[in-house]
């Protein structure tokens, strides 16, 4: 068989192909992005999980200085985020797979994706505001 | 027949009665295996530790707010409901983290065949109850011997 031929027989666009687009209208990005932030979570969640061990049953002031020292800031944003992205995909696919009215799935899906993002940007506030806060304040004791 | 998708699930045995042609095998006719309740376990501990979030937000934002209402949180969570929501979320996350990282295991290529699913399921299992109960056991004896908290302090730093 001639290549000629062969790409007569191809009923898809060459670049479409390139892009690894099909009928789902997307590539494998969703499936991609769920394990680089899965990846990502790992060493993220086994910090947290040691910090938070730490800090139980510290005093309020404890905390914000903890997550005031830049380090636990930005782990903390970084993990906050990956979290919330890796939630909403996960739960988008659970929706996906077991969710089969229209409009309840779609209904559904914006509550995911809005619920995700408010909560993220919550956590994200609240870790700013203690980043920016700390510095101003004195530990009894420190 | 309600729904004219009933048509093609219905056929004729050789004597002429009608019957329903088997519909592909679900879930109930399979024995059950260790792997296939790991893997639907995953996905519901995926959503447990999701609502595991809500707790994450309310600690931060009640950290942010000020000492009253990370003393509410706090009493929350140390109350007995409290106690056995951490303990489900520790649950569940941890599962999540070992079975997450079965699951990059065999994306990058190992591990994935019956064997081998067979052979670490139950090493899954066993290293998700040990690593809860450690981080659960090392969380309250932590909890317990952390000072003492002031509730309401008489000047608060800031917020509330």
């Amino acid at each position: 068989m001639s290549n000629a031929k062969l790409q007569h027989q191809i009923m898809r666009s060459q670049l479409g192909r390139v892009r690894g687009l099909g009928s789902a209208k997307s590539g494998v990005e969703h499936w991609w992005v769920e394990r680089v932030t899965a990846i990502a979570l790992i060493p993220l969640t086994l910090w947290f999980v040691v910090s938070l061990l730490l800090l139980l049953g510290m005093p309020q002031i404890v905390v914000v200085h903890w997550v005031g020292r830049p380090v636990n800031t930005v782990l903390l944003l970084a993990l906050v985020v990956l979290t919330f992205h890796h939630m909403q995909l996960g739960l988008q696919v659970v929706l996906d797979d077991y969710v089969h009215d229209k409009k309840s799935h779609l209904a559904l899906t914006l509550l995911n994706k809005g619920a995700a993002l408010i909560l993220a940007l919550f956590a994200v506030v609240a870790i700013l505001k203690m980043a920016f806060w700390a510095p101003a304040l004195v530990v009894p004791g420190a | 027949m309600k729904d004219v998708r009933d048509a093609l699930f219905v056929a004729q045995r050789s004597d002429g009665t009608l019957v329903r042609r088997p519909l592909s095998p679900h879930l109930q006719v399979y024995r059950f295996q260790l792997s296939m309740f790991l893997s639907i376990a995953n996905r519901i501990a995926g959503v447990a530790a999701s609502f595991g979030t809500l707790l994450l937000v309310w600690w931060l934002v009640a950290a942010a707010t000020g000492p009253v209402s990370f003393a509410t949180v706090q009493s929350v969570v140390g109350s007995p409901i409290g106690i056995l929501a951490m303990f489900g979320w520790t649950l569940a996350l941890v599962y999540h983290f070992v079975a997450g990282l079965r699951h990059l295991a065999w994306d990058a290529g190992y591990g994935f065949d019956k064997t081998s699913f067979n052979k670490v399921g139950p090493i899954a299992v066993a290293v998700t109850l040990i690593l809860t109960v450690l981080v659960f056991a090392i969380g309250v004896s932590l909890w317990n011997s952390a000072p003492v908290i002031a509730v309401v302090p008489v000047v608060a730093p800031a917020g509330n």
